[in-house]
């Protein structure tokens, strides 16, 4: 385990030493301790690493993740691995605005809430949040999946594209062109593996699933009103 | 009895409105048939004042003049120099601005890349990620990094040569961009991850930043994921130049990308590219008085877009301050858009040469702006790039030959006091004295 003092050592010297690490590294377990809600932490990596944070982080912690697990034991600032591409964020307390936005690939676990704006623009990635999430969350959502076994916000997947989002309590109201859809077997399964990859205590039978009407896809003025 | 005209009485002649003219008649007829507002690229149309509104003094007994061919008139700039630990060093000041793959074609792209290295310069990506056309043939690229967030990944912020962060853009400061479902073709579409053929939206805002101290955190992201090495732009439009530029400073960019209302665009509706936003010839003092006044001039590089045609625009926008230009319109039409070769076909679209610009349609007939197979395999990306080189060192000579004129051994020595305005608007937007005068509306210690 290589043990990392931010207060002391400074965020320079802990990104450039987890950017050091390569495919066959074999310092796979780091600690940051002394997190104090820094901005940028662990940022940009690109190597299976497990770093765990000890405390509450800033903005952007885990941003464009590649490969490496990044464990929070702590509540996570705006925009918590924002564009990850791979591998695995995990925050223990709630999320601030922006989790996981525009994110390509990998999974987002919370297992507090989330704040308004969750999975905006998501490209890919998968989110379980295990209590609420705020307003406006999957604006303009393209792909992956969101899970939320509390309830969600207004204005839930506004705009969305082809993601999935799944909740499990109430939705306060949907967002221009978001709708109530069927689930399938394909989409049970989805959130059973997804369920039990986040540690999360719940059954894919007690979740509706929410998508796009496809309404708002190719322009047109009897629509207007929702543009 | 029949009421025959009587020829004797003089009649009234037919007379159009100046407010309902013709043009405007036929757009309301537009509306009305359509119920969607017109969309477009390219720039303003309108007239605007511009560079055209301002001349070089030259030489005279107290200033002397450079000798053509003999006396060196350096023309290298460098970007970046505030953080970034790798700034970009270009042999000319005239660079080519950010256009989206989607709106043009990858060997458009490819030709850009080829011209801009042919002639030392830099080229930037665009809303839809980079390409490999682009980054195989760009010497220095730039890669935006805009709202969409369309293609963004960590490995391409790594290959790039410098990151420029989208705030706005001059011809649609506070719009976000449109890519309208006939150019998705499969590639486009799975570059920005969404189905095929559909309308899209880019946002018009940054998905997890608002405002200035976010932005600031925003930069330190970026800065620690590239470790600290590539040069970081921030891309405004001509909103509200002198606070953009003063908040982009504190946020902690290292250049500062000014684009006018002029500017060109993919796609954006009309009533936004005529109507929103400030000529760049009334930009720019804005922002350089921004960065004087926080000791930055020089040290925060300011690039400046919008309508720049020639090197004559290059040597104002420098003169006024700028360190370098951009250039988008001038590109493409350098690369064959808008050829009169292909006016037949431009009838047939219901336009004609120099007015072709629903590019959003993907029907260009030079290949350009369109992702249409059979249509692309009209443009060839070499001599596409050699088209381009060659406008870029002709602008550049021009420049040049403008600088020495004025007696400068570089061009960046080029400053206010060698200019003069032709019209009041252009004095007062410039700050530069009217022709015959020592007077601009506005200057201090005057009372007008
Ligand atoms: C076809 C086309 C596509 C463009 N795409 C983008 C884009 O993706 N991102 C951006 O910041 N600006 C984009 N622009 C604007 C240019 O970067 C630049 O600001 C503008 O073209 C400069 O003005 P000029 O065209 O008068 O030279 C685009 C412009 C054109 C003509």
């Amino acid at each position: 385990m290589q043990s990392f003092d931010l207060e002391t050592e400074g965020l320079r010297k802990l990104n450039v030493s987890l950017h050091a690490q390569s495919n066959d590294t074999n310092q796979t377990a780091w600690e940051i301790t002394n997190p104090k809600g820094s901005h940028a932490i662990a940022v940009g990596l690109d190597a299976p690493i497990e770093v765990t944070v000890l405390g509450p982080t800033g903005y952007y912690c885990g941003g464009m993740n590649k490969q490496a697990t990044v464990h929070v034991k702590g509540s996570a600032g705006p925009g918590v691995a924002e564009n990850m591409m791979s591998g695995k964020v995990v925050i223990d307390g709630d999320a601030s605005q922006y989790a996981g936005a525009t994110a390509h690939g990998g999974l987002l676990v919370i297992k507090g809430n989330a704040s308004s704006r969750c999975g905006i623009s998501m490209k890919g990635v998968d989110i379980v949040v295990h209590g609420n999430i705020g307003h406006m969350s999957a604006f303009m959502a393209q792909s992956g999946n969101l899970v939320v076994l509390g309830d969600a916000g207004d204005a839930l997947g506004d705009s969305l594209y082809e993601a999935n989002l799944f909740v499990r309590g109430t939705v306060k109201s949907l967002g221009a062109d978001c709708i109530k859809k069927d689930m399938r077997p394909e989409h049970l399964e989805i959130l059973k593996c997804l369920l039990a990859e986040a540690e999360a205590d719940a059954k894919p039978e007690e979740f509706t699933r929410y998508g796009s009407a496809r309404k708002l896809y190719n322009f047109d003025v009897d629509n207007a009103s929702a543009y | 009895m029949t009421n025959k005209p009587d020829n004797t009485i003089p009649r009234t002649v037919p007379i159009q409105s100046a407010t309902f003219s013709n043009p405007v008649n036929a757009e309301i007829r537009r509306a009305a048939a359509t119920g969607i507002y017109d969309i477009r690229g390219g720039g303003s149309k309108r007239k605007v004042p511009h560079f055209d509104d301002l001349l070089f003094l030259g030489a005279s007994i107290s200033r002397y003049p450079l000798e053509g061919y003999r006396e060196k008139c350096e023309t290298k700039v460098t970007l970046g120099t505030r953080f970034a630990s790798k700034p970009i060093e270009l042999d000319i000041p005239i660079t080519i601005a950010g256009m989206s793959f989607g709106s043009l074609s990858g060997g458009a792209k490819e030709a850009l890349g080829r011209g801009a290295t042919m002639a030392g310069t830099s080229t930037t990506t665009g809303d839809g990620g980079m390409t490999e056309e682009e980054r195989g043939h760009s010497n220095k690229l730039i890669y935006q990094y805009l709202p969409s967030r369309y293609g963004m990944n960590p490995d391409d912020l790594r290959r790039c040569d410098a990151i420029e962060i989208v705030v706005g853009q001059g011809a649609k400061p506070g719009g976000g961009g449109m890519l309208l479902g006939q150019k998705i073709s499969d590639r486009v579409a799975e570059m920005r991850n969404l189905p095929k053929g559909i309308d899209q939206r880019s946002a018009c805002r940054h998905p997890d930043w608002t405002g200035p101290d976010d932005l600031e955190i925003k930069i330190l992201e970026l800065r620690e994921i590239t470790n600290w090495e590539k040069p970081i732009y921030v891309k405004i439009g001509g909103a509200r130049p002198y606070f953009d530029t003063t908040l982009a400073i504190k946020a902690g960019a290292d250049v500062v990308v000014l684009d006018g209302m002029q500017g060109g665009t993919a796609a954006t509706q009309d009533v936004f590219i005529e109507n929103v936003g400030q000529p760049i010839l009334a930009c720019i003092r804005q922002a350089v008085e921004a960065l004087q006044e926080l000791d930055m001039h020089r040290k925060v590089q300011l690039v400046v877009s919008g309508g720049i045609r020639g090197g004559a625009d290059v040597a104002k926008a420098l003169a006024l301050g700028a360190d370098a230009v951009a250039i988008g319109t001038g590109a493409l039409i350098a690369l064959g858009d808008n050829d009169p070769r292909w006016e037949d076909e431009y009838q047939k679209l219901g336009t004609t040469a120099g007015a072709y610009d629903d590019w959003h349609e993907g029907n260009d007939p030079a290949g350009i702006t369109t992702q249409t197979p059979e249509l692309m395999k009209r443009f060839d990306p070499v001599e596409g790039g050699r088209r381009l080189s060659n406008y870029l060192k002709v602008m550049t000579l021009e420049a040049q030959t403008i600088a020495r004129a004025c007696g400068k051994n570089h061009v960046h020595n080029l400053e206010p006091e060698d200019l003069v305005a032709l019209t009041l608007e252009a004095a007062a937007m410039a700050r530069i004295p009217l022709s015959g005068t020592d007077w601009w509306p506005g200057k201090p210690g005057t009372n007008f």
